[in-house]
C-alpha cells in the first residue's frame, strides 16, 4: 500500500495446514487475525451478524410457509410478465439476478484496479456497480408496485396464504434497503477514489484518518454480500 | 515482542495477497451467469419434487461458494478468519432443524383443531 511498514510482524511465521493451523492461530501468543487489517475484519464480523439477521428472516418465512394450511401462492406465476404477448414465468426475478451478478463482477474488477492504484478505472467500475445496483432497486420498485396494485398486502393476497405478503415485503424490503445503502456507500468511496484521496492521503471527514485503497475491497465485501444474500433469497423465496 | 507484533498490521504484504488476475474474475462472473441461468431453467421447465430441490440447492451453494471464495477473497484469507466467519452460520442449520420440527407441529395442531380451512 502507501508506505510499507517494516516490522517484525512482516515476517509471518510458518503456519501448519488445516485444523492444526487454526488451533495454533487461536491458541498461540499471536494475534489471531494477524495480517488481516482491522477494517476488513470488522466488515466481516458485521457481515456475519447480518447473515444471522437474514437467516432469521428466511427461517421465519420457512416456518410460516410450512405451517400454513392454505396453499402458498406460486412464485413462478406471481412474478411472471407478459413480454411481447408471451407469458414468461419468473422473468423479472431472473433479470434482477443477472443485474446483481453483473454488479458483483464489476465490483471485483474495481477492487483489482484499486490495488493497482488505477484511480480512473477504479472509480468508473465502482460507478458502473452503483448503476447496476440502482437498476436493481428500480426493478424492485416496479415489482413492488405491480404486486401492490394486484392487491398484495402484508396481511393478505389474492392467491392464497396471507403470510406470503408479509414474508415478501419483509425479506425483499430488507434486502433492497441493503442494496440502497450499498449504492450510497459505493458512490461515496468512488468519489474519494476519483478525487485521489488515497494517493494524497487526504484525511476523512468523520474519522480524520488517512484512508487507503483497501476501502475499495471493504466496500466490495459489503457489495458481494448483498449479492450473496440474493442468491439465497432467489433459491428459497422465488424458486421454492 | 508479542505485543509489538500484535499492533503491527502490515498492509503492504496484504495488498499483494489480493492481486488476482482479472481473467479469474471474468471466469467466476461467467460461471455465476451460467449457474443462475440453470437455476432459472429449473423453474422454466417446471421440474418438481426432489429433483427440483436438489438442483436448486446445488446451484445455490455453488454460486454462494464462488462469490465468497473468489469475489470476497475468502480463499486467500487467514485460516482463523475463514473458520470464524464460515462456522457460525453453519450452526444456523440446527435452528433450521428446530423450526422444521416446530412448523410440522404447528401444521399438525392447525389441522387437528381447525380442520383444513384456516
Amino acid at each position: 500500500m502507501s508506505a510499507p511498514i517494516k516490522t517484525p510482524a512482516a515476517e509471518t511465521l510458518p503456519r501448519p495446514a488445516g485444523l492444526a493451523g487454526l488451533a495454533s492461530d487461536w491458541a498461540s501468543d499471536q494475534r489471531t487475525f494477524k495480517n488481516v487489517s482491522w477494517g476488513k475484519a470488522m466488515m466481516w464480523i458485521f457481515l456475519l451478524s447480518d447473515t444471522f439477521v437474514f437467516g432469521c428472516f428466511l427461517l421465519a418465512y420457512m416456518s410460516a410457509r410450512m405451517s400454513t394450511t392454505v396453499p402458498w401462492p406460486n412464485p413462478s406465476e406471481v412474478f411472471a410478465l407478459e413480454i411481447a404477448g408471451a407469458h414468461v414465468p419468473l422473468i423479472l426475478i431472473a433479470i434482477m439476478t443477472f443485474v446483481l451478478i453483473s454488479s458483483s463482477g464489476t465490483m471485483a474488477m474495481a477492487v483489482n484496479c484499486g490495488y493497482r492504484r488505477d484511480r480512473r478505472k477504479t472509480a468508473i467500475l465502482m460507478l458502473v456497480t452503483a448503476l447496476f445496483g440502482a437498476t436493481f432497486v428500480g426493478m424492485q420498485a416496479f415489482e413492488w408496485s405491480k404486486l401492490i396494485s394486484e392487491g398484495v398486502r402484508p396481511w393478505g393476497n389474492p392467491w392464497g396464504a396471507a403470510q406470503f405478503g408479509s414474508s415478501f415485503f419483509m425479506i425483499t424490503g430488507f434486502h433492497g434497503t441493503h442494496v440502497t445503502i450499498g449504492v450510497i456507500f459505493l458512490l461515496i468511496v468512488a468519489r474519494k477514489v476519483w478525487r485521489g484521496d488515497y494517493d494524497t492521503e487526504r484525511r476523512g471527514f468523520f474519522t480524520s484518518r488517512k484512508g487507503r485503497y483497501e476501502i475499495v475491497e471493504i466496500t466490495g465485501l459489503y457489495w458481494h454480500f448483498v449479492d450473496l444474500v440474493w442468491v439465497f433469497i432467489f433459491a428459497f423465496f422465488y424458486l421454492w | 515482542m508479542a505485543h509489538a507484533e500484535a499492533h503491527a498490521a502490515h498492509p503492504a504484504a496484504h495488498a499483494e495477497q489480493q492481486q488476482h488476475p482479472i481473467k479469474l474474475y471474468l471466469l467466476v462472473w461467467g460461471l455465476l451467469f451460467v449457474l443462475s441461468a440453470f437455476s432459472y431453467l429449473v423453474d422454466y421447465f417446471g421440474l418438481q419434487g426432489y429433483l427440483r430441490w436438489s438442483l436448486i440447492l446445488i446451484f445455490m451453494m455453488l454460486k454462494a461458494g464462488l462469490i465468497v471464495a473468489v469475489f470476497m477473497h475468502m480463499a486467500w484469507e487467514r485460516l482463523a478468519l475463514i473458520y470464524a466467519i464460515l462456522l457460525p452460520p453453519l450452526l444456523v442449520l440446527v435452528f433450521v432443524a428446530l423450526m422444521v420440527s416446530e412448523s410440522n407441529y404447528v401444521l399438525f395442531t392447525r389441522l387437528a383443531f381447525f380442520g383444513t380451512e384456516p
